[in-house]
């Protein structure tokens, strides 16, 4: 680890103050990312903006149809809710327990690494996040590999879930690190059907053939011979593109048979 | 004797209550006066030639004391760190040992190697100086691949083809004759992933010297810390012995990588001198991946010669080793005295020839890991036996049972050196299959069948070579050290006993086992006994706790120097009694003469060695404390069945090991809990290896699995309940009777479980480790 300020911010107006007047400086949230980063010298900011303390940022609620998840909530706090247990499914599986009594959904939302879990619940529960300046649609919200639509200084502060009719969430996890290599969520929600895909490409999607399919005939043969183009996924020591292409398909079957379990 | 704490009673462990409430006192947590902190720069190029490092830029940096290179330690007479093991070629000639410098002079070999390091008064500036040197390199091509390492590049200048040696065991035109005589020959081409050793404990060294009295004082994480006492000061020219204290204290677990003498230890304590303070280093996490020694690595070709109802004719072995860019502290004996002597395993094979071409690549140095060679060894036999049953169409219990050998043949002289004292392993079969339910697997793989599941059974008979080893064999096999060891028992003039061992624990419950052990046979309380190892300072020699040695050599050691203890007693008592020594019996802590009604308890003839009232000075010495040296007059041979039964999901070629029975013989057992926990650390570590564990290079040599992100350790969850029984055939030479426990659940399982893997899909071979990726290729192949 290398040297830095430690800032304690008291609002988020605070905070951001603190991100503007610095030359170089990175929030923390669960520091998840962050922390491990920092101690192997990967990371070298001048200040380390900590939001831990900020009030009202890790709050759960649940009203008129919407789940609606503070930012600073740890992934326990998800795992504990009842209003939408795909998504208190999903918060339970993530890493382990020492990562899920720290981590929280801003955090993981803003560092978007391509194998985390909730982007597949943002993108198959059509969730908008809301940040101190604006609502993004889940949908426009990841852009690419560790790319959000946020910008730099930008604060995530709640994420408002629509509670679906019916939802799960099925995850292939690495067996080293416990991050998706894929993980899919499908849901019948008010809007329609929707299937979001974690861990395959450089960020999480919505698979509309799958929604399509699943929208006409909510059953896992449905999926049968629908191809997943996996020429773009990700191919790395745990995984083939071609290897996660096919865990697409069984993932989302196997939550589609959970649905109706 | 006291049945809740005597030999055979399942004493829960002394030492745990330290360890689990966070009191234990490992390396790290001991700190001395004026210490300093140490960083070692490493090789970011897996073979590059050192041009030039600037220090002047890491002096620089606040708060560093000292920048060393290797020409330093060199300059000073610092030795390479050495083999002690050499191994000869067929043609006779003696293994080819590169230069190993501790910190690299000239080049680097591998990632990770250390080509200076950086003294300071703070860990963090010490990072700093660290990251602050500079160094110019010519990068040149690294060799990374086992299989072709000898036909790729040279990498030491006199290791032409990148080759150690090119070793050969047993009786090549006797096993050619085999084969031309059968009627059915198996081939298995295999290999053994590579490991990496990840004890919870990182290794840590804290050099320290005194100038007043010339003396060196490391505490280091060591396995053996008389081995690397005299190896530092014989070898490496670091201190004289006198001079050199070498202090392994609690140590949180070692599998091996802490056998070995390395650069980190070396340095620590020979700067310390220069420094004048004393210096510590502990590796973190990244570094261990990087700096310990790893494990296995090997490329097979194996055959097998049977006869068209299933006898096994011979058997020829041509293995592959890959030994890293060193020969780290007993690399070479590992692919060939612990593996090549073990190709017999349980069965009457008359013909065996094993050959090991062991080779350098640009990769961390590979030496004893868990099973040491005997694994691998295991993984040959009893992959081979079971493809040859299925490509006989035999049942592969059936062909094991035709083959075993008897019980009524030991002892039993193999081709390929050893001479098993005793075993009965259709025995441990037997129970092993009533135990699997095997008459039920039929059904239960229906039942898989029927939810689209594939089911398989595999079994693997193991046999290994323990309580290393008679010293006069293994020297004159090329071995630098003997093999005994060492023990005093110290009796207290209140009759309570110290007990100062060569043996080691880093995890093994040493504390708990010699104990009872003490306990048993002097028949005193066994919270009177205090068992104290780990410090040349304290105990006369040791060559240490690895390959399951330490209860049959050194338990036999401190029941050798009890014998002696209870002579001196009788002596002691027979004049108490006034009759002679032949007449006074000693059980169950008395010590009786049958012209008297009152026996005399230990601890009063303890008394009475130290207020010595009763006896003539003239014919013998006050006190009581004995010291024995105990040598092995062989290896004891722990063997076992192990049944495995997974089931595989075809969709995502998850595997999950259903049932896990494993039936050992470690002859006589002191404390069983101990034992099956062993066992079950033993099956965790193979498991690992079958399904998980797996040291990947790039083709640059980089560590691609450098950390638990990438490189799997086995979890709970990833394991099934093990069912673990024993059978016993006591060791027929060893006064215990006992075998050794430490490795076997890791010699014996990853044959077993690939045997059901390949079962289940129905393949000859699945690579490990059978990850789901690796399976769902295998199955998509077939499909």
């Amino acid at each position: 680890m290398y040297s830095f300020n430690f800032r304690r911010a008291s609002n988020i107006e605070d905070a951001q103050q603190i991100h503007q007047s610095s030359s170089d400086a990175v929030y923390v949230a669960g520091g998840m990312t962050l922390i491990p980063s920092l101690k192997l010298r990967l990371a070298n900011p001048d200040d380390v903006v900590d939001l831990s303390q900020i009030e009202g940022l890790s709050a759960i609620s649940s009203n008129d149809g919407v789940v609606s998840v503070g930012a600073m909530a740890r992934h326990c706090e998800v795992a504990a809710t009842s209003d939408i247990p795909a998504l208190a499914s999903l918060a339970s599986r993530i890493g382990d327990a020492q990562v899920r009594n720290r981590g929280t959904i801003g955090g993981s939302l803003a560092n978007n690494d391509p194998s985390a879990d909730y982007p597949a619940a943002v993108l198959g529960l059509g969730a908008t996040i809301h940040t101190n300046a604006r609502a993004i649609a889940g949908d426009d919200f990841f852009v690419d590999l560790f790319e959000t639509a946020l910008e730099d200084g930008e604060i995530i502060t709640r994420v408002d879930f629509p509670i679906p009719k019916r939802a799960a969430y099925a995850k292939f996890a690495n067996q080293a690190s416990k991050y998706a290599v894929v993980g899919v969520m499908v849901a019948e929600t008010d809007a329609g059907v929707r299937v979001g895909v974690t861990g395959a490409a450089a960020c999480a999607f919505r698979l509309t053939s799958f929604e399509e399919a699943l929208s006409a005939n909510m059953s896992a043969s449905a999926l049968d011979g629908i191809d997943v183009d996996s020429s773009d996924f990700n191919s790395d020591l745990h995984a083939s593109a071609a290897y996660r292409g096919s865990l697409v398909t069984v993932m989302a079957k196997q939550a589609v048979e959970q649905l109706a379990a | 004797m006291d049945a809740e704490t005597g030999i055979g009673a399942s004493v829960l462990r002394k030492e745990d209550a330290r360890f689990i409430t966070g009191k234990g006192q490992y390396t790290d947590d001991i700190s001395v006066f004026g210490q300093t902190h140490c960083v070692f720069v490493r090789s970011p190029h897996a073979r590059a030639k050192i041009n030039s490092i600037n220090t002047d830029p890491a002096m620089a940096v606040d708060g560093v004391i000292r920048v060393f290179t290797g020409d330093e330690l060199v300059e000073d007479g610092i030795g390479d760190l050495p083999c002690g093991w050499v191994v000869n070629s067929k043609d006779g000639s003696p293994m080819v040992s590169p230069p190993h410098p501790p910190i690299a002079t000239t080049v680097v070999n591998y990632v990770g190697e250390p080509y200076a390091f950086v003294v300071a008064e703070t860990l963090q500036a010490a990072r700093d100086g660290a990251e602050a040197v500079e160094a110019d390199f010519d990068i040149l091509e690294a060799v990374v691949d086992t299989a072709t390492a000898s036909s790729s590049t040279q990498i030491h200048e006199n290791a032409p083809n990148n080759q150690a040696y090119d070793w050969e065991l047993g009786d090549k035109e006797a096993t050619d004759a085999a084969f031309e005589n059968a009627d059915h020959v198996t081939e298995l081409d295999i290999t053994n992933n590579r490991l990496i050793p990840n004890a919870i404990e990182p290794r840590a060294a804290l050099g320290s010297y005194d100038a007043a009295s010339s003396t060196y004082t490391l505490y280091t994480t060591s396995q053996n810390p008389h081995v690397e006492r005299v190896v530092l000061a014989l070898f490496v020219n670091v201190a004289p012995e006198a001079n050199l204290r070498v202090i392994s204290p609690d140590v949180g677990g070692g599998f091996g990588s802490k056998i070995f003498v390395y650069a980190e230890e070396t340095a620590v304590i020979w700067a310390s001198a220069k420094v004048g303070r004393p210096i510590k280093w502990r590796a973190d996490r990244s570094e261990s991946f990087l700096a310990d020694a790893h494990g296995r690595d090997h490329v097979t070709k194996a055959q097998l010669a049977l006869s068209s109802d299933g006898e096994m004719l011979g058997l020829r072995v041509k293995t592959i080793a890959n030994m890293g860019a060193y020969l780290s502290t007993f690399s070479s004996s590992v692919p060939t005295y612990l593996y090549g002597t073990l190709m017999a395993g349980q069965y009457k094979t008359p013909a065996i020839y094993v050959e090991t071409q062991a080779v350098f690549t640009n990769t961390s140095p590979v030496d004893a890991y868990r099973g040491a060679g005997r694994p691998e060894a295991t993984y040959v036999v009893e992959r081979i036996v079971e493809t040859a049953a299925r490509e006989l169409n035999m049942d592969p219990v059936e062909l094991r049972r035709k083959n075993f050998i008897p019980p009524d043949a030991f002892p039993y002289q193999t081709p390929v050196a050893l001479e098993y004292d005793t075993g009965n392993y259709a025995a441990s079969m037997s129970k092993a299959l009533e135990l699997a339910d095997s008459d039920g697997y039929a059904a239960r793989k229906a039942a898989s069948e029927a939810n689209g599941k594939l089911r398989g059974i595999g079994y693997s008979c193991y046999i290994e070579a323990c309580g290393i080893a008679p010293s006069q064999l293994v020297i004159s096999l090329g071995a630098g050290v003997g093999l005994f060891e060492s023990a005093e028992v110290r009796v207290d003039v209140s009759g309570s006993v110290s007990v100062m061992t060569g043996s080691h624990s880093h995890g093994q419950g040493h504390e708990t086992t010699f104990a009872q052990l003490v306990s048993d046979r002097l028949g005193i309380p066994f919270d009177s006994v205090n068992v104290i190892h780990g410090d040349t300072g304290r105990s006369d020699y040791g060559l240490g706790t690895y390959g399951s040695r330490s209860i049959a050599v050194g338990g036999s050691a401190i029941d050798k120097a009890l014998d002696k203890i209870i002579a001196k007693g009788k002596k002691i008592a027979a004049h108490m009694f006034e009759t002679t020594e032949d007449k006074v019996n000693f059980a169950e802590g008395q010590f009786s003469y049958e012209g008297s009604n009152e026996p005399k308890p230990f601890a009063e003839i303890a008394g009475a060695a130290y207020i010595p009232a009763v006896y003539p000075l003239d014919e013998l010495e006050p006190g009581l404390s004995e010291k024995a040296f105990y040598d092995p007059k062989n290896f004891t041979y722990p063997a076992g069945s192990y049944v495995c039964e997974v089931e595989i999901d075809p969709s995502t070629g998850v595997t999950e090991i259903q049932k896990f029975v494993a039936v050992d013989d470690f002859g006589n057992v002191i404390n069983p809990m101990i034992v099956e926990g062993q066992v079950h650390g033993g099956l965790a570590q193979g498991i690992g290896q079958a399904l998980l564990e797996h040291g990947i290079y790039d083709a640059d040599g980089n560590l691609s699995t450098g950390s638990y992100m990438d490189y799997t350790m086995p979890r709970a969850a990833d394991l099934p309940d093990f069912e673990v029984d024993m059978t016993s055939t006591p060791c027929t030479h060893n006064p215990l009777g006992v075998k050794g426990c430490g490795e076997a659940g890791a010699i014996g399982s990853p044959a077993a479980v690939m045997n059901a893997i390949t079962d289940a899909l129905g393949v000859k071979d699945v690579p490990m480790p059978a990850t789901p990726h690796t399976v769902w290729e295998t199955i998509q192949q077939g499909a």
